[in-house]
């Protein structure tokens, strides 16, 4: 079995925002290549590449509140011959630099590396403008296009490692609040392969994001009740790892699929596609039920908006009814 | 690559022009009015002013050609046949099945070709980026950038300008095709510009404006613009729209047009006369 953090489930837990891996991880990239840049719309400190900025400032760039110049910039440095990691809030960008990033980006193959941040109501106190909840739907649908959803900072810092060495246009979706640390440095991680974070024979929790931790504590719980039910991490959205998919379909023969995102769209769709072409099996979808948010704690908003532990264990209490 | 000047360049314009009419009339769709009015700049572009070898396009020392509005491309590939980047017959595969020549440029589908364009204002940033990369390697390669007067509507267009005179990006030399004409009509019913070279000003770049269908001004601005130091430069080209086919000249129904058979033929004829004249 993989290797996790020995605390799951317990109150103590570490808890890092997945941003923080993000400005760990370019941080290393910038000491290991430099053709590392980096760019921002003014949100160096809230997507943490302020401490890229103090090390390299020579190849940061502060694009000011333009987020469709920053990407069309993006462009032009990646097409010279930059590795160019772009960095704001996803609402922002991807959200208002869709069609740079469509056109100038992924259609022009650019090395160009978006980080979206503060996606998800856990975004909280700042409310629904500033709660990404469509970001995968816009970007999952782009061509030439690497989609990554890391479940905590510890894989959001491999992710962005391992994005930056490969060629080519990629996103990833980060978290504002502090949420569980799932995994370890040891924890296997490569771009376009779902993990199996536990194993399981009834239903299959087929999660991205750090939502997927209470995805496990609804795992924990329903085991007691004598649910056995599997967790996988589907941190790839594009291109989706089919084959971990079916095979967690396959064994379980149901399916909850987990976002803190719109259902529509997202990796639950990602996932459904794939069910519905090659193994299809009943399936119930945990996310944001076709909404805006709304300010508030993130734990308020998580239990309202239906993602809560609770929330899962219903779904897969539901789905099994549903199993033949 | 040999360097033209004087009477060769108007030769070479007049070559692209004719090839831009034959294009057109074998696409049977495409713009028109743009795509003549440049041929004066991408004739001196690639024949006098750029630092490019068409036989190896990656070269690390070239220029950078940014051409912002996708969309008057013909220009481009006319200018690109002939320097030798392809072989000219490919010139009549414009638009169709199968081309490397497509609808808008793109990057990765004719070598020389630095990015992709179409929806507008999207050049004026890359061209920012490329400059910027430039500099942070001290290099001394130039990016020319080729921009329309209505694509001066969209804000991102604002958002690359202020950002090249924020980075003192000298290395960047745009071009705007001041044609006065848009889909609909004239730029300055549809949403005026005016002043567009005081708007640039302001946002610390150095504008130098000319008659853009004037060998000489154009050549004697691209000059002047190697010298300036500090901050970025935009020729503001005075073009009369679909330069040199008479029926075509000043009209903006011919923007987004391109001539038929009979009008095809009625273009070349007095581009061939014109020629006779240089």
């Amino acid at each position: 079995m993989i290797k996790l953090n020995p605390k799951i489930g317990q109150s103590d837990i570490e808890q890092e925002p997945t941003r923080k891996g993000y400005g760990l991880g370019v941080v290393d990239l910038g000491d290991a290549d430099k053709n590392v840049v980096v760019l921002t719309a003014d949100l160096a400190e809230s997507t943490m590449v302020h401490e890229f900025q103090k090390k390299f400032p020579e190849r940061f760039v502060e694009c000011g509140v333009a987020e469709q110049n920053m990407m069309g910039a993006a462009a032009g440095l990646a097409l010279y011959g930059k590795t160019a990691f772009v960095s704001s809030y996803a609402v922002f960008s991807p959200g208002r630099s869709w069609d740079q990033m469509r056109v100038s980006v992924c259609y022009s193959e650019a090395n160009v590396k978006v980080a979206g941040a503060h996606t998800g109501v856990t975004v909280g106190p700042d409310g629904a403008t500033h709660q990404a909840l469509e970001d995968v739907a816009i970007m999952r649908v782009l061509p030439n296009l690497v989609v990554e959803v890391p479940c905590d900072s510890i894989e959001a810092r491999k992710t962005v490692v391992a994005l930056g060495k490969m060629k080519g246009p990629a996103y990833f979706r980060l978290g504002r609040s502090k949420t569980a640390v799932i995994t370890t440095s040891e924890t296997p991680f490569a771009v376009g392969k779902a993990e199996i974070f536990r194993d399981g024979s009834d239903v299959a929790i087929i999660a991205s994001g750090p939502v997927l931790y209470n995805g496990l504590l609804a795992a924990i719980e329903l085991e007691k009740e004598g649910i056995s039910v599997m967790v996988v991490n589907n941190h790839t959205i594009k291109p989706i790892d089919s084959a971990t998919i079916i095979e967690a379909a396959k064994k379980c023969g149901a399916v909850v699929t987990l976002e803190e995102h719109q259902t529509q769209a997202g990796c639950g769709s990602a996932v459904c596609e794939v069910l519905a072409m090659n193994y299809p099996v009943p399936v119930e979808m945990v996310g944001m039920p076709n909404t805006f948010g709304e300010s508030g704690e993130p734990e308020q908003l998580i239990q309202k908006y239906g993602m809560g532990k609770d929330h899962i264990m219903e779904a897969v209490k539901k789905v099994l009814q549903r199993k033949k | 690559m040999k360097k033209l000047s004087g009477k060769d360049l108007k030769l070479k314009a007049n070559d692209i022009r004719r090839d831009i009419i034959k294009m057109l009339v074998e696409a049977k769709s495409g713009h028109s009015a743009g795509p003549l009015d440049m041929a004066d700049i991408f004739a001196a572009l690639y024949f006098n002013v750029m630092n490019v070898h068409p036989e190896d396009p990656k070269w690390e020392g070239r220029d950078y050609p940014v051409l912002s509005c996708g969309h008057i491309c013909p220009v481009l590939y006319a200018a690109m046949g002939e320097a030798g980047y392809f072989p000219k017959e490919e010139l009549l595969t414009l638009r169709k099945f199968g081309t490397r020549l497509h609808g808008h440029p793109h990057n990765l589908a004719l070598p020389g070709i630095e990015t992709s364009s179409g929806p507008l204002a999207q050049g004026s940033s890359q061209a920012v980026g490329i400059a910027l990369g430039l500099k942070m390697d001290k290099k001394p390669n130039y990016v020319y950038l080729v921009v329309s007067d209505g694509e001066q509507q969209e804000g991102q267009t604002w958002e690359a300008v202020m950002m090249a005179g924020k980075n003192h990006l000298d290395n960047l030399i745009a071009v705007m095709d001041r044609n006065r004409i848009q889909i609909d009509g004239n730029t300055e019913d549809i949403m005026p510009l005016d002043d567009v070279k005081a708007k640039y000003e302001s946002f610390n770049w150095h504008v130098i404006e000319i008659d853009g269908n004037n060998m000489d001004a154009v050549l004697k601005a691209y000059e002047t613009a190697k010298t300036v130091k500090g901050k970025p430069i935009m020729i503001i080209a005075n073009t009369l729209a679909g330069k040199g086919v008479s029926f075509m000249e000043g009209d903006y129904k011919w923007h987004g047009m391109p001539p038929n058979k009979e009008q095809g033929e009625k273009a070349l004829g007095e581009l061939v006369a014109e020629r006779e004249k240089i």
